[in-house]
């Protein structure tokens, strides 16, 4: 065997190691869309049809129970809810946020670094463990079945991560340049939003997509705080009518899908702020 | 300073005094009397309770599994080539979708008979059908099955970008003396982001016990019976449906407990791994 030939037998194992993973990586894209495909696929189906042929690609297409979730489930109000809830839980736990994280960098207090080591330790405790605590206070102030009730509780509990995400941020800012303001005898407020907010514009971007898809997605609390049909969430509301229309499955898919295409669309526009945002945790 | 360190007395703080306090009494807000220990000595003696706890360490073999495969997939396309980025972006969507929602689909995937269940008949595989979500035993598997095909987008981009950061002259160097691609994944790039590694493993561990309620509650409701019940479940069951606060309680207490030792080991690994960036 020349060495030509040794070049040849080289690349066709190249070419053939490019087209296996180009195959798993086909698998692996299916298995991951699958759920998704199905979820609009089934919507898109009438009962009759998709009992026939669950799996099938829809031929027939229906939009009727898109029309009828919209018409017969209180949908509309529920996704004007989990907006609500979202905008406000997002909006205060970003700004007292930013102010903390400004305080534990920049600042002079003590004990900044044991509060930022226990903000760390409070990102993973358990909502489930705060739950019954919070129930009970929002049954006190009178707050079940009103959406103040899983704003403050959201709040509290994105405050931990934002803070974390910040102060990693605000680390990366040269040191001088607050100093100098400091010299100039600007305030601190001043300082915060002259020099630090317009620097941290595309950071508070992923930051409040990583909190707003949490808030979006969450059930557990929502499932226990809002129990009227008019305070649910979308999320809640979804887990609710299940047990209703278990048996209706392309209604159910279509309500499902209601839910999922908000993230979608903007997942398809912004990609990299959530992966940068959700893979921030991980590291420094 | 003073609205954060608000928003955490109350949501945590409170939280924390109150469910210990809880945990040592019995009857409903407003006519609690106090009963020493005796809701953790029911609730160790309560088998929905162990099982439940139990069904959480099982659902710890996802990490190993998610953590292998998401970092062999990273580190299979740790290279450019055409689509690697739209393939990451696929991979990465069931990450962000809601629980609830993807849950619905897979119950209607994994029911008996269900999708699933038919593929692998005209697979041929017919002696893999089974009632997913139906069977006590298997269960918990199918649930932890779909936290994989939750979790392992997460790895893929975490791993993913941490190769990225790896100096390409070490690897180059390797290749140079001839070392195999394996020799290169395990001797080099492996060892490079070990801390990335143990970070992705921590936390995962702490999602599987704390926070797959929503998988349960939509996937089976903790059936058939209690068999694919988790301790948030149990919390969830004992405390809204039930009324019993005080055993919700209780069993808040050792999830704490439990999670504690993970958040514990979690902040050791990163003040490790800041000392050593300094």
């Amino acid at each position: 065997m020349g060495p030509h030939s040794r070049d040849e037998a080289g690349r066709l194992m190249q070419h053939t190691r490019n087209i296996l993973r180009q195959l798993l990586l086909i698998v692996i894209s299916i298995i991951s869309l699958y759920p998704v495909w199905f979820m609009l696929s089934t919507a898109l189906k009438s009962s009759k049809y998709y009992t026939l042929d669950p799996t099938g690609f829809p031929y027939h297409v229906t939009l009727s129970n898109f029309s009828a979730v919209f018409h017969n489930w209180p949908i509309l109000t529920w996704m004007r809810n989990s907006l609500i809830v979202t905008i406000v839980a997002v909006g205060v736990s970003t700004v007292i946020s930013i102010m903390a994280a400004f305080a534990i960098v920049f600042g002079k207090g003590r004990g900044r670094e044991s509060l930022f080591r226990s903000n760390i330790a409070l990102m993973a405790i358990p909502p489930v463990a705060l739950l019954i605590p919070m129930y009970t206070l929002m049954v006190t102030l009178g707050l079940i079945n009103q959406l103040p009730s899983v704003m403050i509780f959201y709040t509290g509990l994105l405050v931990p991560f934002s803070v974390f995400f910040f102060v990693n941020f605000f680390r990366e800012i040269p040191m001088e340049l607050v100093e100098a303001a400091y010299m100039d005898g600007a305030p601190h407020r001043r300082i915060l939003r002259k020099i630090i907010v317009p620097l941290s514009g595309a950071s508070t971007i992923t930051l409040v997509i990583v909190n707003a898809i949490f808030v979006w997605n969450e059930l557990l609390v929502a499932l226990v705080f809002l129990q009227s049909n008019t305070s649910r969430t979308l999320m809640a509301g979804l887990a609710l009518y299940q047990g209703r229309y278990v048996t209706n499955e392309p209604l159910l898919m279509a309500a499902a899908f209601f839910s999922i295409l908000p993230l979608v669309v903007l997942y398809i526009f912004g990609q990299r702020f959530f992966v940068r945002g959700l893979t921030a945790g991980i590291g420094k | 300073m003073l609205p954060v360190l608000v928003a955490l007395g109350l949501v945590f703080g409170y939280s924390f005094v109150e469910v210990v306090r809880y945990s040592f009494y019995a009857g409903s807000v407003g006519q609690l009397t106090y009963v020493g220990t005796s809701n953790y000595k029911e609730l160790f003696a309560d088998p929905q309770f162990t099982h439940s706890m139990f069904n959480n360490f099982k659902l710890l073999a996802t990490v190993p599994i998610v953590t292998g495969a998401s970092l062999a997939l990273a580190l299979i396309i740790n290279t450019t080539f055409r689509g690697v980025r739209h393939y990451r972006a696929i991979v990465f969507l069931p990450y962000i979708l809601p629980a609830t929602a993807m849950g619905l689909s897979f119950s209607y995937l994994l029911q008996g008979n269900g999708v699933i269940d038919s593929l692998l008949h005209s697979l041929h595989l017919s002696f893999l059908i089974h009632d997913w979500l139906g069977s006590p035993s298997w269960v918990i598997f199918s649930i932890g099955g779909v936290i994989v095909w939750q979790q392992f987008g997460f790895g893929v981009v975490v791993f993913s970008a941490a190769l990225l950061s790896v100096p390409g002259e070490t690897v180059e160097a390797a290749r140079i003396d001839g070392a195999s691609w394996w020799v290169v994944q395990r001797r080099i790039l492996i060892p490079q982001i070990r801390r990335i590694i143990e970070f992705f493993v921590i936390l995962q561990a702490i999602i599987v016990l704390s926070s797959v309620f929503t998988y349960v509650y939509v996937l089976t409701g903790g059936g058939p019976a209690y068999s694919s019940s988790v301790m948030e479940f149990f919390i969830y069951q004992n405390g809204f449906e039930n009324g019993s606060i005080g055993i919700a309680s209780a069993a808040a207490v050792v999830l704490l407990l439990i999670a504690s030792v993970f958040i514990a080991f979690y902040i050791w690994v990163r003040i490790r791994a800041t000392k050593q960036a300094a």
